[in-house]
């Protein structure tokens, strides 16, 4: 054997390079039998950025089918709840350029919750099928109400209401949920330099 | 002499604390209105239990705590309430929050007058329960329910109990005035404190710039007996440091004086220590001892803007506008009112706003004393703020990631360890608010998490919602197609007379019966079997299929009666040859019923007889 390979370089290598694919071979099989993952990874990681508001204004029926259209290459600024942060956050995943927000599926807007004018309800249920979250509570001919701490704002309940008794209102700001904002320095530029002053003061002070 | 550490970083801003130390701590007066914010601690605002018009007493509680983390608020004076709204808070967002406002009487009277309690004799739940019951809350700053903090359990691994009199913080005195006034007090809020903690050593940090009250301090900590109160060998101690901002940060503190850094995200309680503000101490020595609920604290009022910079003892929800009327108050040399010290506090958008449980100073400076801050110039990277940071984080990266959004990298960068102290500000040449980026980063981290957690929870409503719709939908399919099948076999049954209707049925019918098979598995796999096996029984019912071929037959018969009769041979045939089978089995094995199966063949042979008679008849017909 050992005289063989001498004699033989050519064949040598041909037997070593097949030995070691054979090993890499048998490492990787065993690998991905080991290591499979089942179902999409990247379907999941973009539905876990998207608000999950279930409003539908992407133009599919709700934030998985939107998740998985994105991952079969349907652009990511069609979500108005997830907003600029979640578009960055799924061009940083998927690796791709930011673009704007479509203002064909909406515009970005502060958070809301719906409110049933409950004396105007009549009981239609229509709403209670519209909402993706099942966070509207009552019965056929009973006063609706919407259950605040689950609703996600979607909007989706407001167009079936037959006697439109639906608001949508802004989520309670209080002292806890205030937070200092960003000190932004393009808003108020500091006028340390001349040229930078208001044209007013200067004439103000000449 | 006990050895002390170092920590990172710090500063050391001119102190201004002498303006207000040359008094005695004066009593503020009882205002003609207080304003109690149901808030003034960190967990669940309490809960009003007074009505509009109700007159209280001194002491009366008027609003009870709502769930574990959060305490009760009482009348500091007596008088009517007069209104239950919305007012201006002290809290730097100028937000108006619910207030319990009282309109004094001046007679101060006591709801129930101050008593006299041997504490030693008390166990430590009720130790607990007093301290909860009387309304105390962390008075250093942050307001933590203190009743939590102390609830350690029993047994319980806390080694050291600390006392923070440090007070870093530039012009604030109060806890110096109270250590130099109330020393007594202090030291019997510490034996309470130990007797609940049980540490085997008790720590009073102070700064030395507070080198005057040392000696009264350790003569009020020899009057009690540390030992016996925890039952081990508890030694207390006053130790005093180089005075350095931020040594008064719980966190820095314990570094000082035991050289253990408290890990990042967990509590002191994890190293075996427990940290306690001064003001806190008193306020449990009141309230365990002379029953008297936390209604008044010390507040520090100075600056320039004001002639008679002192401490004062204030009944909690004094506006700030009465105290500062008693300190002589320059409006127009004010530029602006800062509530806390220069570093950490807050400017006070309306003088109306209340003193409450957490607020240790009123700050009234000039424009001078306190410059508005110059206009942010750029990031030189110079350094300054890393040096500074005394937890020794980058500020200069958070400075980049904050101004970014790049929220994960300032986690990975430990934003949450930032104290907020403000050195990195102070010390910056550009003059870049630094502590306002991470602030901001901060909220915006929580939002985000909790945000996450939203739409987490409404994922997993919105799938079972989807999963619902589905099985109902499947449900209904199936129950669809079930009475499909049902219908076309009870047609095939009775249209025996139509042959061609017949097989149709029966076709349409087995259709049926695959769809159905098929397709609720295929549309929702998960749905409920249930619907599905009825439906599959009912098609594939023997009984049923026998009906249908049955009725087929008849009417093959009806069109071909040789045909019939030739079956009926064969039948008989087989049957004939089955019974033979069964009768030479049963006498193999010598069976008991030999003889019925005899009969049996014997009769299939006379029914085969018949069959071929009425066959060959059928022949000899045709032929004729």
């Amino acid at each position: 054997m050992f005289e063989l390979i001498l004699t033989n370089p050519f064949l040598a290598a041909v037997l070593a390079l097949l030995a070691l694919g054979l090993v890499f071979g048998a490492v990787l099989g065993f690998g991905a039998i080991t290591f499979k993952v089942e179902g999409d990874p990247i379907v999941d990681q973009i539905n876990a950025i998207l608000p999950q508001t279930q409003c539908g204004q992407c133009g599919y029926p709700g934030c998985k089918p939107y998740a998985e259209a994105i991952a079969s290459g349907d652009l990511i600024n069609k979500c108005p709840p997830g907003g600029e942060a979640g578009i960055h956050a799924l061009a940083d995943l998927l690796d791709v350029e930011v673009i704007a927000l479509d203002d064909e599926h909406g515009m970005e807007d502060i958070r809301k919750v719906a409110f049933i004018r409950e004396d105007e309800c009549i009981g239609c249920t229509k709403c209670i099928q519209a909402c993706p979250v099942d966070a509207i509570l009552g019965a056929a001919k009973l006063m609706h109400t919407v259950i605040v701490s689950e609703c996600t704002g979607c909007d989706l309940c407001v167009e079936p209401c037959p006697v439109d008794c639906i608001d949508m209102l802004p989520v309670a700001t209080g002292k806890n949920a205030w937070s200092w904002d960003l000190p932004n320095p393009t808003v108020n530029p500091s006028p340390i330099i001349a040229s930078d002053r208001e044209p007013g003061r200067k004439d103000a002070a000449a | 002499m006990r050895k002390i550490w170092d920590i990172h970083g710090g500063i050391h801003p001119p102190e201004n604390k002498a303006q207000s130390l040359d008094h005695s701590i004066e009593f503020a007066g009882i205002p003609a209105q207080l304003i109690l914010p149901v808030s003034q601690h960190i967990g669940a605002a309490a809960s009003p239990i007074v009505q509009i018009g109700d007159t209280v007493l001194k002491g009366q509680c008027i609003a009870e705590a709502v769930g574990p983390v959060s305490v009760p608020i009482h009348a500091p004076s007596s008088g009517t309430i007069t209104a239950i709204e919305d007012r201006p808070i002290a809290h730097p967002s100028g937000l108006d929050d619910l207030c319990i406002v009282i309109d004094t009487d001046g007679r101060d009277t006591w709801h129930q007058p101050p008593s006299s309690r041997d504490f030693t004799q008390l166990d430590k739940a009720t130790l607990v329960e007093l301290i909860h019951n009387h309304g105390i809350a962390g008075m250093g700053g942050a307001g933590f329910p203190t009743s939590i903090k102390l609830n350690v359990g029993e047994p319980n691994n806390i080694k050291t109990l600390i006392l923070n009199g440090t007070e870093c913080e530039p012009y604030i005195t109060s806890d110096h005035v109270l250590m130099r006034e109330y020393s007594r007090k202090l030291a019997q809020g510490i034996a309470i404190l130990a007797k609940l903690v049980q540490p085997e050593e008790i720590l009073l940090g102070v700064e030395d710039n507070k080198i005057d009250v040392v000696a009264g301090l350790q003569n009020a900590l020899k009057q009690h007996d540390f030992s016996a109160l925890t039952g081990k060998a508890t030694s207390a101690e006053v130790i005093t440091f180089p005075t350095k901002y931020p040594s008064g940060g719980e966190k820095q503190l314990i570094e000082i004086l035991t050289g253990k850094q408290v890990p990042t995200g967990s509590l002191p309680a994890s190293l075996g220590i427990v940290c306690q503000n001064l003001g806190t101490a008193v306020a449990i020595s009141d309230a365990v001892i002379d029953d008297r609920p936390l209604i008044s604290r010390i507040t520090t009022v100075t600056g320039q803007a004001v002639t008679k910079p002192r401490n004062f003892e204030v009944l909690l929800g004094t506006p700030v506008e009465y105290l500062l009327a008693r300190s002589g108050y320059n409006a127009s040399i004010n530029n602006r009112l800062v509530m806390g010290g220069p570093m950490m506090g807050f400017t006070l958008l309306d003088i109306t706003m209340p003193v409450v449980k957490t607020t240790n100073c009123i700050l009234a400076p000039t424009e001078a004393e306190l410059p508005t801050p110059p206009p942010a110039q750029a990031c030189i990277r110079c350094g300054l703020c890393a040096e500074a940071c005394p937890a020794s984080l980058l500020p200069q990266q958070l400075f980049w990631f904050a101004q970014g959004k790049e929220l994960e990298k300032l986690e990975q960068h430990n934003i949450a360890d930032c104290i907020e102290c403000g050195a990195c500000s102070y010390v910056c040449p550009s003059n870049i608010p630094l502590v306002q980026y991470y602030r901001a980063s901060k909220a915006e981290i929580r939002q985000r998490d909790a945000d996450m957690q939203q739409a987490e929870h409404a994922k997993l409503r919105f799938d079972a919602r989807q999963e619902r719709l589905d099985r109902l939908e499947a449900e209904k399919i199936a129950a669809r197609q079930a009475r499909q099948a049902k219908a076309a076999a009870n047609k095939a049954a009775q249209a025996g007379q139509d042959p061609k209707a017949a097989t149709v049925a029966a076709a349409l019918a087995r259709v049926g019966a695959k769809k159905s098979a098929l397709e609720p598995t295929h549309k929702a796999p998960a749905s409920d079997p249930a619907p599905d096996a009825t439906l599959a029984t009912d098609v594939d019912d023997p009984v049923q299929r026998a009906i249908a071929r049955r009725a087929t037959q008849q009417q093959a018969d009806t069109a071909n009666p040789a045909a019939a009769l030739q079956r009926a041979v064969e039948s008989a045939e087989a049957r004939l040859k089955k019974a033979r089978l069964r009768l030479t089995n049963a006498e193999a094995e010598q069976d008991n019923n030999v003889d019925a199966f005899k009969l049996a063949v014997d009769k299939c042979q006379s029914k085969l007889n018949q069959a071929r008679a009425a066959l060959d008849a059928h022949h000899a017909a045709k032929n004729l």
